[in-house]
């Protein structure tokens, strides 16, 4: 019974965990954006406007990564269950 | 359906100082040093002091490359970071890119992106130290005395947003491909009956172009450029 419990409520965790995903939909959505009216103002610079824009979005992933790596440790390694 | 997404196999255990598993990410490992040793034997192979030989040029401008990489981001005084950036960056997009030959990425394991995490986090603070002495502790103290936990606890945060930003974006790419294959081979199960999964033949290979190619180059990248901020915001913070 409590192993039931324990299941579910990981399960509802890591459901909760990616609404974290919104975040860096967000803030790439905008980084594209300037990136956009970067290029639009100046489009010699595309290169170097692109290279900046996709080190900005990997850095701002990483809080997106993060509750991935929550998510999956809990549905797959369910960690919880050992404390039972 | 049966999908299995496990840790890396373990092959076999040395028995001493407790047991040193050998596990699927150390073999991998060595392939990858043997396939860079042999590539870079092929490219430096009789080289002259004017280039002549294709193979000559291709490493003259990857090593230019990464040199104006380095400079750019760095300074011109830190040009002898290069190897260390170039080793690091051919060992990340190597040790991704086995994925397509069918071995389990290197990288797809924490031990892995968290060594470099931690190789990158001593040599913040070597080089931080060897550029300002003893005093480079007192930075932690400005510009408030008060401030020292939120400065201590954002230096942890860079080595574990490092490992996890690279370790999150490899095994989620890994786990959404296995995924995929799973839910191919039932569909083509219920579609044809016949036990030999036909559609996994095609589609996956577009998901394999952004989540093998494009997110393995990516961090890689990635990983080599913050290492290369960090260690120059340290070293040179007036």
């Amino acid at each position: 019974m409590e192993r039931a419990i324990i299941l579910a409520a990981s399960a509802i965790g890591a459901g909760l965990a990616m609404i974290a995903g919104i975040g860096p939909g967000i803030g790439q959505g905008f980084a594209a954006g300037k990136a956009a009216e970067a290029v639009g103002r100046q489009p010699e610079a595309k290169g170097s406007i692109m290279s900046t824009m996709f080190v900005g979005c990997a850095v701002a992933e990483s809080t997106g990564i993060y509750s991935l790596v929550i998510a999956i440790i809990l549905l797959f390694i369910n960690p919880l269950i050992k404390l039972l | 359906m049966d999908v299995s997404i496990n840790g890396p196999r373990i092959y076999f255990t040395i028995p001493i100082l407790g047991g040193i598993d050998i596990t699927e990410t150390i073999i991998n490992s060595f392939i990858v040093i043997i396939l860079v040793a042999v590539i870079c034997k092929i490219l430096t192979h009789k080289m002259e002091k004017v280039p002549r030989k294709t193979t000559q040029k291709i490493a003259e401008i990857i090593v230019k490359t990464i040199d104006n990489l380095v400079v750019s981001t760095m300074g011109k005084n830190n040009i002898g970071f290069t190897p260390y950036i170039l080793t690091l960056f051919c060992a990340s997009i190597f040790g991704s890119l086995i994925s397509l030959v069918g071995l389990r990425s290197v990288t797809a394991d924490i031990n892995t992106t968290l060594t470099w995490a931690l190789m990158t986090f001593f040599l913040i603070h070597g080089f931080g130290v060897r550029k300002k002495g003893i005093s480079y502790f007192k930075g932690f103290i400005q510009p408030y005395a008060l401030l020292l936990p939120l400065n201590l606890i954002s230096e942890i945060a860079t080595p574990i947003s490092l490992t996890f930003r690279h370790f999150g974006n490899i095994v989620s790419g890994m786990i959404i491909s296995t995924l995929v294959y799973a839910g191919l081979a039932s569909a083509s199960a219920a579609i044809f009956n016949i036990g030999i999964p036909f559609l996994q033949a095609g589609i996956p290979a577009v998901l394999s172009l952004y989540f093998d190619l494009f997110a393995g180059a990516m961090q890689a990248f990635i990983f080599c450029m913050l290492t290369m901020v960090f260690v120059s915001n340290a070293a040179s913070e007036e």
